[in-house]
């Protein structure tokens, strides 16, 4: 059951905080698969049970066969760059000190339709700012990689990012 | 789609009023919405007293019980808010005249006052409520509405071939039409296509100048019937036809997942509006467009029809937008780029004031004006006319 929030119309802002300075996913019941399956170094994506309609961000009913019945495929990872932005100051202090650095939407090999947000890095140890902007590209492909962050309180989260794909 | 004709020009806007535009006002935004909306009332030539309807955004600070407990109205009888920030805008006047259409209310007042010059910027406040939760887009970093609405602009000037010279034509264009406007904040300041390139970014591909101001302001309208609005002290202006639109599968502002993103509300509402309207994009004098972002007026202008899709960019060429030069002048006031930022408010009452001959960028026997709210968000449009 998805929580009693999105059915009410209130919204859950699911950033909890993060040691490193990221805004990290504080979590909600509609999107707890995928962030289970970056912990396993999957990424997910939520699949109607009835139709087989895989959407994104996740939500409690099909809008295509109006099903409440869900899971969730695996992806390849595989996806091209859609667009990609550049941000600068003034932003929050963690990201303003990284930079200009850059924001990709990448779709997804499975179907183009489906999108993701990320950040284009170098590797798993790669900073947000490190690969030069100018040479970003539309339609270039990428795959996903997947980085564990810590929080103050010890618990883990693994967030998706992506690579050059060779 | 049958077109919603009991309602065409049967209100009208009688009344408008605005408070000094600043980065910083002293008084609080409930001071500021009870002293605009008194304002208007006495523009249009109505006693506060008679107020029965109030209607504003859902993002508005004073409720409806705090302004009638103020202002000293009688009985309300119809109060609404409307969502999605400055999608919200002509749905709040829109659902004032629908309030008086049918027979809900008489005196309808619709107003946004808000204090973004000194007030906090929202995106800072991570814990803010999102429509798509913030987890699949905020750790990456994309965190301003400008960083969103960037990442669709970067993608249609990849689709379509806009370049930032279009860009700088929408920004240049509204500064020149705040320049004629002593009331707008960048009245005394001109902008050249060379100071547009040289502006620091804020999120490539958009700079400081795509960018809307930061104002602390309130604006407010009074809507009566058109009977009785032919009986008050200006010429009525009739509100022609109303539309909101959120199309299938629509995600506020981070629009990136559906088939096709760059097709926003504006699609959705323009199609109702102009099969409410006896007219069509082509006998619109004068347009009023949302400009929290220059890239917005592009988007909006193929949304309404104004050119084919990907063709806004080159519409926007030898000054198409300017006053006294092009085809469509827009946001003669100055707009949310360089007049105001009040939730694209400023734009409502920039629209009356065409239909009524006082704009200080007046388009010469302008008979009809199109004024539309946030595209990116759910949105909302207005078709007044003379």
């Amino acid at each position: 059951m998805a929580n009693a929030a999105a059915f009410s119309g209130a919204y859950v802002s699911n950033l909890g905080p993060s040691v490193e300075g990221f805004l990290l996913p504080a979590g909600d019941a509609d999107g707890a698969f995928f962030w289970e399956g970056t912990a396993q170094g999957e990424l997910r994506i939520q699949k109607c049970l009835s139709c087989g309609h895989l959407r994104h961000p996740p939500r409690p009913m099909c809008p295509r066969c109006r099903s409440v019945q869900r899971g969730f495929d695996v992806l390849s990872g595989r996806a091209t760059v859609w667009s990609y932005v550049v941000p600068h100051p003034p932003l929050l202090a963690p990201y303003s000190d990284l930079a200009p650095y850059n924001v990709i939407v990448v779709s997804l090999d499975e179907d183009p339709n489906l999108r993701f947000v990320g950040n284009l890095v170098s590797g798993v140890e790669g900073a947000l700012n490190e690969i030069d902007p100018e040479s970003i590209r539309i339609g270039e492909p990428v795959k996903a990689v997947f980085k564990k962050f810590s929080r103050a309180d010890g618990s883990e989260q693994t967030l998706p990012f992506w690579v050059r794909a060779s | 789609m049958s077109p919603a004709v009991g309602f065409r020009d049967a209100t009208a806007i009688a009344g408008i009023a605005q408070t000094e535009f600043a980065k910083h006002l002293e008084p609080s935004e409930a001071e500021l919405a009870c002293q605009v909306i008194v304002a208007a009332c006495a523009d249009a030539g109505v006693d506060v007293s008679e107020v029965d309807a109030l209607c504003s955004y859902t993002m508005e600070a004073t409720e409806e019980v705090d302004i009638a407990r103020n202002i000293g109205c009688g009985e309300i009888t119809f109060f609404s808010q409307i969502g999605y920030g400055g999608g919200a805008g002509c749905g709040v006047v829109g659902h004032a005249a629908m309030a008086v259409a049918t027979g809900q209310a008489e005196v309808a007042v619709a107003w946004r006052a808000r204090k973004r010059g000194s007030g906090p910027r929202p995106w800072t406040n991570t814990s803010t409520q999102l429509h798509v939760p913030g987890q699949w887009t905020r750790p990456a970093g994309l965190l301003r509405p400008v960083d969103e609405i960037a990442m669709l602009t970067r993608r249609y000037m990849h689709d379509y071939g806009a370049t930032r010279e279009h860009l700088a034509n929408v920004a240049t264009a509204v500064r020149s039409h705040a320049n004629m406007n002593p009331a707008a904040l960048m009245y005394a300041k001109k902008m050249s296509r060379e100071d547009y390139m040289a502006a620091r970014w804020v999120s490539e591909p958009l700079c400081l100048f795509d960018n809307c101001l930061e104002t602390d302001g309130a604006l407010a309208c009074v809507v009566v019937s058109a009977e009785r609005a032919r009986d008050l002290k200006h010429p009525p202006v009739y509100v022609h036809a109303f539309a909101q639109g959120l199309p299938p599968e629509h995600q506020t502002m981070v629009n990136f997942y559906n088939d096709d993103p760059l097709i926003g509300p504006a699609w959705a509402c323009a199609r109702r509006l102009w099969a409410n309207a006896d007219f069509g994009p082509e006998d619109v004098s004068v347009a009023q467009i949302y400009d929290a972002f220059t890239p917005l007026i592009l988007l909006s202008l193929e949304g309404y029809g104004f050119c084919k899709r990907g063709e806004a960019g080159p519409f926007t060429d030898d000054g198409n937008l300017e006053w006294g030069k092009g085809s469509l002048p827009v946001n003669t006031s100055g707009g949310g780029l360089s007049e105001a930022y009040v939730h694209g408010f400023n734009l409502i009452n920039e629209g009356v004031k065409q239909m009524r001959g006082t704009s200080t960028a007046q388009v010469e026997s302008a008979e009809t004006c199109l004024v539309t709210s946030g595209e990116g968000v759910p949105t909302s449009a207005l078709l007044l006319r003379r």
